[in-house]
């Protein structure tokens, strides 16, 4: 099944025309009235919301559920991996910066709340976990302007070179500064989200993640709006324009520098959010979850949902966790194929890539684009 | 910051950090080749260096060697190195090879986008690298030591050993041979000619294909080498070292000008060099910190790196 008509190796077929949208899935869905688009999506976020429960599904539901790790803990590390995603795909699909140290600006956010929150910060503040958000968010932003900012000259590779070196300088620097960032003993005991049941226990404890997995997935939402948004903008417009051709767009007066530094801004400003959000439920955090392995995966889920696009990037990010925390517990050939996990997962990311060049979920925009390409290159 | 520590220890840190760079230019060199004809980040490049290492480290084994055997004489050291060197390079190779016909080739048959050959030799760096990781049990792995390491003449306030200049002469001559490669042979025009323009070289008859199979067994070539100097100096490997290291030549690529060879040359001994002098100034585990901030300070006054970039552009 095909979610698009545009799949380069077809014999080239007229341009769909405009107002009408193209065939297959994608098309039929946005020519849905829009009473049952709504229907639609309420559906699917209601679905999204009931998902702890999907264990409780015959036949089905057993073979989703994760075995060797808690189910909604499961949930809740898709919903931060999605959320990463999601902010990596605003400087690499929508302005087509390469990034490859993404986790830098997640272990700023986690960190920040960390340094204000927990009680062993030597800074002694204790702060409430709310409280550090926009904190949080502030610095994760800042720090985003601050590797953007040196950064701006420079193109593709190199940019990818310079921002790997930048989360590195971010875990070396947690990891030997024992009194600031606490290494690898980390910051213990940082609260929870605040909240309480009706008889007084918090809503937000350690046993149940559920919680954390429906505050992961509304947070989801409300950014998916805010990046939807942006991305229908002035400002959406410019990254777009930036990505197809930098020169073209500084002549055609788009302010490139601009533009860039609030990709980077944005990006960074979602990271730090997943920062938070994840400091918020371990309530423990160190240096050893902030390993340059996190950024490619997070870029590997980027690009395999389908760089460019929201829906991509969600999908994206939820196979990037669940496929390993799935095979975790799981028997294949008499061997728990936790060990195998990584080994597995690398193997499908070829596959992958390998059928879906562009994504399992292209951007719309960018399966034409590639149907340009092809049309102008000799076939080899 | 311990400014006399790096005055009193300037000669040490400045030779330990000639061999240490021309470990990283040697492997640099499968990035910069790479870079130069297919313009990508070929970023499982870290896992062909860890195959070799490992490779050596088994066949090694096989001859009864392990880190606890004592020291061969000169004879056994030249046998034993020889054995080792080819079977590293020809692991390296392979890899390479495999490397470019599994992640890469499917993709330029189908146009696909730059990001797409990023993401796949990823998924190969992640497969491979874990596959070590399983086979090893994520152990350090010793290394036999061939060499023992005596002072050969003092250099200011330390000393060099045979290992070091042993290191620096090899990766010299090897990067010697691939410039006369790459600049006098047929071959080496058939690699500049698609450099410079894919289409036109294509047009001229230069087999594309095989030019990029070619690329990539030198670069896994290269690696090999790497690998044996690397276990050589360290003393010990383990699945992921290759990830690191990687990044660093990687750096040093970049910091040379990605695509010249002579570039990673001087990349990978000015950041060797600098990443010790970095460790000599604050602690050893901030040299890595050290090798991006003066990454990160070049390319905002020199964006293509010390050279430039530059495979194919005719030189003298």
């Amino acid at each position: 099944m095909t979610t698009t008509a545009d799949t380069p190796s077809k014999p080239q077929k007229a341009a769909p025309p405009q107002g009408k949208r193209g065939g297959g899935l994608r098309g039929r869905l946005d020519n849905l009235p829009t009473p049952a688009r709504w229907a639609l999506i309420v559906l699917v976020l209601a679905v999204a919301y009931l998902l702890p429960y999907a264990g409780d599904v015959p036949i089905i539901g057993p073979q989703v559920v994760t075995q060797g790790i808690d189910w909604p803990t499961a949930l809740f590390n898709i919903s931060y991996y999605v959320l990463l995603a999601l902010g990596l795909n605003v400087v690499v699909g929508f302005a087509g910066l390469l990034d490859l140290g993404y986790v830098g600006f997640y272990a700023v956010g986690a960190y920040t709340v960390a340094l204000l929150a927990s009680g062993d910060s030597s800074f002694g503040t204790k702060w409430v976990w709310l409280a550090t958000i926009p904190v949080a968010i502030a610095i994760a932003m800042l720090s985003g302007l601050i590797l953007g900012w040196p950064t701006l000259r420079l193109r593709g590779d190199y940019l990818a070179i310079v921002t790997l070196g930048f989360a590195e300088i971010i875990r070396i620097t947690a990891d030997n500064t024992p009194h600031f960032l606490r290494g690898d003993q980390g910051f213990a005991g940082i609260p929870h989200p605040p909240g309480k049941h009706a008889d007084g226990t918090p809503i937000f404890g350690v046993r149940d993640a559920t919680p954390y997995f429906w505050l992961g997935v509304t947070v989801i939402i409300i950014v998916v709006l805010a990046l939807r948004n942006l991305e229908r903008s002035r400002v959406g417009r410019s990254w777009l324009a930036i990505r197809e051709d930098e020169e073209a767009a500084e002549v055609m007066g788009v302010r490139t520098i601009k533009y860039k530094l609030w990709a980077f801004a944005i990006g960074a400003c979602v990271g730090g959010l997943g920062g938070v959000l994840f400091a918020g439920e371990n309530g423990f955090v160190n240096s050893a979850m902030f390993q340059l392995q996190l950024s490619i995966l997070v870029l590997a889920a980027v690009v395999m949902g389908g760089s460019g696009n929201m829906a991509g990037a969600i999908l994206g990010g939820a196979l990037i966790s669940y496929i390993p925390d799935r095979l975790r517990g799981t028997k294949i050939l008499g061997t728990d194929a936790y060990e195998y996990r990584y080994l597995i997962f690398g193997v499908i990311i070829i596959l992958i890539m390998i059928f879906r060049p562009q994504g399992l979920i292209p951007s719309r925009r960018r399966a034409l684009e590639l149907k340009d390409r092809a049309k102008e290159v000799a076939p080899q | 910051m311990h400014f006399s520590n790096l005055f009193h220890q300037f000669g040490e840190l400045t030779v330990t950090g000639l061999a240490q760079g021309a470990i990283i230019a040697l492997f640099a060199l499968g990035y910069t080749l790479v870079y130069g004809v297919l313009r990508l980040i070929n970023f499982a490049h870290s896992e062909v260096f860890t195959v070799g290492a490992f490779t050596a480290v088994i066949v090694w084994g096989g001859f009864g060697l392990n880190q606890d055997s004592p020291t061969p004489g000169l004879g056994g050291f030249v046998g034993y190195l020889l054995i080792g060197l080819v079977a590293a390079m020809a692991a390296s190779a392979v890899t390479a090879l495999v490397i470019e016909l599994v992640a890469y080739r499917p993709l330029r048959r189908r146009n696909a986008p730059p990001l797409a050959f990023l993401i796949t030799a990823i998924g190969a760096s992640i497969a491979i690298s874990e596959f070590v990781g399983v086979l090893t049990h994520r152990n350090n792995k010793g290394v036999p030591r061939l060499i023992k390491q005596e002072e050969v003449f003092p250099f200011l306030d330390g000393k060099v050993t045979d290992l070091q200049i042993f290191i620096v002469v090899v990766a010299l001559v090897m990067m010697v041979g691939l410039d006369l490669f790459i600049n006098r042979t047929r071959l080496g025009r058939g690699i500049r000619a698609v450099s410079q323009n894919p289409d036109s070289a294509a047009l001229m008859g230069v087999n594309k294909n095989r030019v990029i199979s070619l690329v990539f067994l030198l670069g896994g070539l290269m690696a090999g080498v790497a690998a044996i100097m690397y276990l050589l100096k360290i003393g010990n490997v383990r699945y992921d070292n290759g990830l690191y290291l990687g990044v660093e030549a990687f750096a040093a690529a970049v910091l040379g000008g990605i695509g010249n060879l002579r570039g990673a040359l001087l990349g990978g001994i000015v950041l060797g060099l600098f990443e010790n002098y970095v460790a000599g100034l604050f602690a050893t585990n901030w040299h890595s910190v050290g090798a991006f901030v003066l990454l990160v300070a070049l390319l905002m006054f020199r964006p293509t790196g010390l050279l430039g970039e530059s495979l194919g552009r005719a030189r003298a």
